[in-house]
């Protein structure tokens, strides 16, 4: 198992954002986590790239327990988020944006995969030394997603990838996830957008109030209507009580 | 080289390595308004050196810079807890905690100040500043000068990346006190004398000014903020008797004037300032701008690279 969450618990003072979690994505496998807005699935993820400490239960990556481990050890091994809302380093050009993710890489073959991020986005290329803040939404989030690839992970994390694109891009941005997973990257999506998620994702978990509620393959997922009606329909996003 | 050139000169010198010492920490995303009091812990290290040990300046200068480096490291801890105005206000109660330490110290001189022994010329200031700009320039060409700068755009994706944002800050603010410690020290020996009321608050103000309104993205930034607003008072001292001059004729004054009252050369400087907050609050010199000089043949290259085969 690549990717194993055991009994994840995250709190912020007196809000239990995360509940007794337990997750896994095998090596090679795209897995989505859904639901509504405040379901704990930025929580989640920050839990498991570091950013704050699970108030309980384990994160084992590739048979290592990571739990107590910094954000550091875990991109040095493998794990790299590309986080929500596209955050790239706006002063920055695009050629250092890149640079950014090969900052943990030791070995000499950084420079080989960012030649191949090149490749991959020409567009990127041809704006190499542009700053990045002048990149359309859509080569903004390339970006993001060139800038983990740099740092060589087995894990991508994707936190809500499609957010502000227009729907032409949320295509190629799908296409893309799928393209790399063919490359041999696993991929732990985060997503808002139900139904493409589960279209490029074998299996699936649902949270709600921070627990998982439901889990399946995701065809499995795709035809349950209750959980479109109760979980990831849009009135599903309007204010719940607090988890607190 | 008359009198007047070289004490310019010197107090050029001096400001830009302050502006340097500055403009790490803020590279970084931190705000200091306590470069006085950081400042005034080189003069008075090298000054009590000289004067109590007779000391030459190869002596007191590597202690200024090293003394004041460790007292930088030390307070960053508490210091970089600390975020935004906070950061601000924390920084300028260090330089006021400094400054009310060295006016009660019978040691250091108190009010009186101290005398300091061993003179340099002003090429030695000349000569500090030239090093501290072309170091400056070395460093933000490394990947320690691309992690500050991505820290200063966004700390969580930087730790996100991996980089250690606490340790890149430290080193910042710490490097950033060795230079102004640097300065401290070329300020006592310039000018054979050290009082605390030299280093006040709008020493501290007029530093992080370059800083900021030269520009923060680029090494030329503080070095083009410290020129502007070091030459501007002494360019209005010769500008402004013209200006009331002119002033006069055009509105048919005749006979002798009295010359412009000094203090009016700062109500311009003032102006400029808000001005330039106004129309160019990123500062006078950009990334943008510095990038559009350098890559002129670049966009050429671009060019030929959107053109059809």
């Amino acid at each position: 198992m690549l990717l194993e969450v055991t009994g994840l618990h995250v709190r912020y003072g007196r809000t239990h954002a995360v509940k007794a979690v337990d997750l896994h994505v095998a090596e090679g496998e795209i897995v989505t986590v859904l639901g509504a807005n405040g379901a704990g699935k930025t929580s989640l993820l920050r839990a498991l790239h570091g950013a704050v400490k699970p108030a309980g239960g384990s994160i084992r990556f590739a048979g290592d327990d990571l739990t107590a481990q910094s954000s550091a050890e875990r991109v040095t091994r493998g794990m790299m988020l590309v986080p929500e809302g596209r955050q790239i380093f706006v002063s920055m050009s695009v050629h250092e944006n890149l640079l950014m993710g090969a900052y943990l890489r030791r070995d000499g073959d950084w420079a080989r995969d960012l030649k191949s991020v090149y490749d991959r986005f020409p567009n990127l290329a041809e704006r190499r030394d542009m700053p990045a803040s002048v990149l359309s939404g859509g080569e903004q989030q390339m970006l993001a997603i060139g800038r983990a690839l740099v740092s060589r992970p087995r894990l991508v994390m994707l936190d809500e990838p499609s957010l502000g694109l227009s729907p032409l891009f949320v295509n190629n941005l799908f296409n893309l996830i799928k393209e790399l997973n063919r490359d041999g990257i696993s991929i732990l999506l985060v997503e808002q957008n139900t139904a493409m998620a589960l279209e490029v994702a074998s299996r699936g978990y649902v949270l709600e109030l921070g627990s998982l509620v439901l889990e399946g393959g995701a065809d499995a997922l795709a035809g349950n209507a209750a959980l479109a009606e109760a979980y990831l329909g849009d009135h599903a996003a309007k204010p719940e009580p607090d988890a607190a | 080289m008359s009198g007047y050139w070289s004490g310019i000169l010197t107090i050029l010198s001096i400001n830009i390595i302050m502006a340097y010492a500055i403009f790490l920490p803020v590279a970084t995303g931190q705000l200091n308004l306590g470069g006085a009091g950081f400042q005034a812990v080189g003069a008075y290290g090298a000054a009590f050196l000289s004067s109590k040990y007779g000391l030459s300046v190869w002596e007191t200068i590597p202690f200024a810079m090293a003394l004041t480096a460790l007292v930088s490291f030390l307070i960053a801890f508490p210091l970089l807890r600390t975020k935004g105005v906070y950061l601000v206000l924390a920084t300028f109660a260090f330089a006021e905690v400094v400054g009310g330490a060295i006016l009660n110290s019978t040691m250091l001189g108190g009010p009186m100040g101290l005398s300091v022994p061993a003179f340099v010329e002003y090429q030695v200031p000349v000569l500090g500043a030239l090093l501290v700009t072309i170091f400056i320039f070395y460093l933000m060409a490394t990947r320690f000068g691309l992690v500050m700068r991505a820290a200063h755009d966004d700390d969580v994706v930087t730790d996100l990346m991996g980089v250690n944002v606490r340790g890149i800050r430290v080193a910042a603010f710490t490097i950033g006190g060795a230079l102004a410690g640097l300065a401290g020290a070329l300020y006592a020996h310039s000018f054979s004398f050290v009082e605390i009321q030299g280093f006040n608050a709008s020493l501290s103000i007029y530093v992080l000014l370059y800083v900021l309104l030269g520009g923060t993205q680029t090494a030329w930034g503080p070095l083009a903020g410290a020129l502007f607003f070091t030459m501007l008072p002494e360019a209005l001292r010769v500008a402004l008797p013209a200006l009331k001059g002119w002033m006069g004729l055009a509105m048919g004054f005749q006979g002798a004037r009295t010359a412009p009252d000094e203090s009016w050369r700062f109500v311009i400087l003032g102006i400029l300032t808000v001005l330039m907050m106004m129309f160019r609050s990123e500062g006078l010199i950009t990334r943008v701008m510095v990038e559009k000089l350098r890559f002129r043949h670049h966009a050429v290259r671009l060019a030929r690279v959107d053109a059809p085969a």
